[in-house]
């Protein structure tokens, strides 16, 4: 075991979180305190379990003693404004314009009109946390729905009012209007109300008929960002605020054995926390708690024989866990005759390197916590703090400043936790920050793995048999999208000798890149056009529309100049479809190889913001880089060997090469999320592409092999 | 013992001069944050690798968590803070084309050149460092000069156009003005 000590940490695969049971939400309002809560107004509450819908709630007497589980719940105001109360968290891919636009688009209120309070545990419902591209698919749709039965409230209210029957008013512009010209603003409509109501099962706009959904509306608060203005989690001050520092152990796994923490002391309103293995210090400056932090020594009983990243790898296949399963390369039957490919592909681990690193400003007010934090999962960190304090959850109130992004790498508590010992020992608020090196180092990583394959094709040139196993990376993207008549595909849970979770997309990175490449090395070794290859086990139209658009935009087969190569690839995951294609060069015969050109086609149903989209998308390329092109930790003996910035390398402005966007807009089609499965093609793309000046490492990043 | 190498340094931070009290290799960005209250400029590495901290220095952009107090004393400091002078702090939420932003902020701002925004301040710092040495930049230029400034969020093309379109509109404006002063 290697993880630090306390909570338990997630497992990488999104199935295992949804495994996790919502708590009830009480939510029954007498009047008195629906206008100590909201002031006055309406309030639409959306259960959790929306799709059985309940009945009209519209101008519903209150104690009826029912308690949904709320999903969310939108407040319009004396003002006329609606105020969005969900526990998502904006973490970067911009859903807090996004779902303004929605709930603005059928509330008929221009975008302005609508705020967002997100990830606050005492203010906003639960929500079991910000990943799996959920947000679009769900929760869009819940406050679409929310907002128009807000809407079709006010147009009830509007004609008890004008006296006139609803079908003769309709709602624009925050006002309800009726035929003869009367208008009745929603401020004017809300005042002195105290309505609540669950949502129905109201008029929805369909996608054609969107006005707001499907522009590129601004980002809603992109001025504070342009202006530093923006608080992250590191940036929350209060007063009597003290700084800590966590004292780290020399390797993973490590125990602490003896500590001399006199010259610590030495600095003035230095304290010193140890707890077991936890090891922090106070001080009353930043600056006083980095050099107490270095002052303190400490031993530590580190644990010998830990797995590198050269051995990690047959560690993974000796160390399954769980019910053994029988790999499928053993159980499948390959029929005579057929022509075998077999290969293995080896998946590093990597950093999800957030510009900000993990920060959290904890208070104690008698026994209640407070703590400011950067997560993904406020309501799954607030269980955490409830368990690491031995308190109940009530007691803890988890605040999720907008995020200096996650990439599914801030799904824990740490620093919440940490600070919230410092700041019971120290009696006093204490903000911790993260430096780079923790980060890297105390983090979790995106899993390593092994993927293993075999496939056979039959003389007509089809795949008859296509076998599987995955090895530690995980399950998301492990079902082939190909047309096979036998196959088996395995995920083998096994240990990991470092801390692994969510990374944007998941595994659907790392078997996406090992089935691609495979399907890249069938066609070459059959002499069969790659495109062509896979169109010929393609049913799905969707797949088939994105990887015909990609190819004719980067001129398939064809490169661009002679010494150029092509490579591409095609998947789908979370309900997104992607082809991705790659141009290269060598600039010379010893220089390796040079990305000249990505092209991307990505459709995941209904667009609601092409320019939120298009950058999400781009971003995810990207990001793409890094795992394709050049980010491995590299560790041994419990150490990371490369935990700073120089030395692991990130996508860099002249790392990236032309890109080219092609997003596909099927307003027949619901949305889906798309912060994450855009990113999944970027490396076999590349990595196919490469093939043609010589032989590939199995490992990530691509890399060729010297002749 | 530990506050033997503690100084006063008189700093000249968005056009106002500040004390602090500290020791001469502490970071910049440490006072800027933690003593002055300017949390515009990020921490993001501490090893001037990412540019999160970037601010001017005489009017270069330069890496603030690298920056030894003790070296800066007399200079010109600007953090995001300062960079729109006269900024109302006024908000309409219902326009993007408001007052009191410098034209790179502007620049960012209309080309959305951020997800998260954590490398914003840093980015549009680089970007006015960038401009004063080259204020009709290539897209190569851009990106080798700003390869030490990383948004992880990979919208680097677009801040590329962000660069472009504030360094036509600045050009514009000296032309205007008699040229570049």
């Amino acid at each position: 075991m290697t993880a630090p000590s306390s909570p338990s940490y997630p497992s990488p695969e999104i199935e295992r979180y949804e495994l996790s049971e919502p708590r009830r939400y009480v939510f029954e309002l007498e009047r008195r305190d629906f206008i100590r809560l909201f002031g006055a107004g309406l309030v639409v509450a959306v259960a959790a379990a929306d799709a059985l819908a309940q009945e009209s709630g519209r101008a519903r007497p209150q104690g009826r003693g029912d308690t949904p589980d709320l999903a969310a719940w939108i407040h319009i105001d004396e003002n006329g404004r609606a105020h969005v109360n969900t526990g998502k968290v904006e973490i970067g891919q911009n859903i807090r314009t996004s779902l303004s636009q929605t709930v603005a688009d059928e509330l008929r209120v221009p975008v302005a009109f609508v705020t967002l309070v997100m990830a606050d545990t005492d203010k906003t419902p639960f929500d079991m946390g910000t990943f799996g591209s959920m947000t679009t698919p769900r929760m869009a749709p819940v406050l679409a729905k929310a907002a128009a039965t807000a809407r079709e409230m006010l147009i009830d209210l509007a004609a008890s009012r004008l006296h006139v029957d609803r079908s003769a008013l309709f709602a624009r512009d925050g006002q309800v209007v009726a035929s003869n010209g009367l208008a009745l603003g929603y401020a004017e409509l809300a005042k002195g109300q105290a309505l609540t109501g669950t949502i129905a099962s109201p008029p929805l706009d369909a996608p054609a008929a969107w006005k707001i959904r499907g522009t590129a509306v601004p980002k809603v608060d992109g001025r504070d960002f342009v202006t530093g203005r923006h608080q992250y989690a590191a940036d929350v001050t209060l007063p009597g605020l003290v700084y800590g520092r966590i004292v780290r152990p020399d390797a993973f796994g490590a125990s602490l054995a003896a500590v001399d923490d006199a010259r610590a002391k030495a600095i003035p309103g230095v304290s010193v926390v140890r707890d077991g293995d936890f090891l922090g210090v106070v001080a009353p400056t930043e600056r006083a708690a980095a050099r107490a932090a270095n002052a303190v020594q400490a031993r530590w009983n580190t644990q010998p024989g830990q797995p590198s990243s050269e051995t990690v790898y047959d560690y993974f296949k000796k160390n399954a866990e769980g019910r053994a399963q029988t790999p499928a390369i053993e159980s499948i039957q390959v029929p005579s005759g057929a022509r075998t490919f077999e290969a293995s592909y080896r998946i590093p681990y990597i950093a999800h390197t957030p510009l900000e690193p993990r920060a959290a400003v904890a208070v104690w007010e008698g026994d209640k916590l407070t703590v400011w934090t950067g997560t993904q999962r406020p309501f799954g960190v607030r269980t955490e703090l409830a368990e690491a304090f031995h308190i109940p959850e009530e007691r803890v109130r988890v605040i999720v400043p907008d995020m200096g992004s996650g990439y599914g790498g801030k799904h824990t508590g740490d620093a919440a936790i940490e600070a919230a010992r410092l700041a019971k020992a120290a009696g006093k608020p204490v903000k911790l920050v993260w430096t780079r090196a923790e980060e890297f180092t105390w983090a979790y990583f995106r899993p390593a793995g092994v993927i293993d394959i075999k496939s056979a094709v039959d003389a007509n040139g089809r795949i008859v048999a296509w076998a599987f196993d995955n090895w530690n990376s995980g399950g998301a993207g492990l079902q082939t999208p190909y047309d096979v008549p036998a196959k088996a595909q395995v995920f083998h849970s096994t240990k990991s000798p470092l801390r692994q979770g969510s990374y944007r997309a998941l595994a659907a990175t790392a078997n996406n890149y090992a089935r691609e490449m495979h399907m890249d090395e069938m066609a070459r070794a059959l002499g069969i056009d790659a495109v062509e290859f896979r169109n010929r086990h393609l049913k799905d139209d969707r797949l088939r529309a994105v990887l015909a658009a990609v190819g004719q935009k980067i001129g398939w087969p064809k490169p661009s100049a002679d010494g150029r190569a092509l490579g591409i690839a095609c998947g789908t995951e979370k309900a997104g479809y992607v082809a991705t294609a790659a141009e290269v060069s060598r600039p010379s015969a010893s220089s390796g190889f040079k990305l000249e050109r990505v092209v991307i086609a990505f459709e995941c149903g209904a667009i609601v913001n092409p320019d939120g989209l298009k950058n999400q998308v781009e971003g995810s390329v990207v990001q793409g880089l890094g795992g394709a092109l050049f980010e491995a930790i590299d560790f041994a003996d419990g150490r990371v060997r490369n935990p700073t910035m120089e030395q692991y390398r990130v996508p860099r402005f002249k790392d990236v090469p032309v890109i080219d966007t092609i997003l596909i807009d099927r307003k027949d089609i619901p949305s889906a999320g798309a912060g994450e499965s855009s990113m999944i093609c970027v490396a076999p793309a590349i990595g196919s592409a490469v093939r043609a000046f010589g032989k590939l490492d199995t490992a990530l990043p691509v890399r060729l092999l010297s002749a | 013992m530990y506050n033997r190498r503690m100084a006063r340094y008189v700093l000249r931070v968005n056009g106002q001069d500040r004390e602090v009290d500290a020791e001469p290799g502490d970071s910049l960005l440490s006072v800027l944050r933690y003593d002055f209250g300017l949390t515009g400029s990020r921490y993001g590495c501490g090893e001037g690798q990412c540019g999160a901290c970037s601010v001017l220095l005489d009017g270069n952009a330069a890496r603030s968590c690298v920056t030894r107090v003790g070296s800066v004393g007399g200079k010109s400091i600007v953090t995001i803070e300062g960079l729109a002078a006269g900024t109302s702090g006024s908000r309409d939420a219902g326009s993007h084309h408001l007052p009191g932003l410098h034209p790179v902020q502007q620049a960012f701002l209309e080309t959305e050149a951020f997800q998260c925004g954590y490398c914003t301040s840093g980015m549009i710092m680089a970007t006015v460092g960038l401009l004063k040495t080259n204020p009709n930049p290539s897209e190569q230029d851009i990106a080798r000069l700003m390869d030490r400034s990383v948004c992880r969020c990979g919208t680097y093309p677009r801040i590329v156009k962000a660069v472009r379109l504030a360094a036509e509109r600045m050009r514009a404006t000296n032309a205007v003005a008699g040229g570049p002063r």
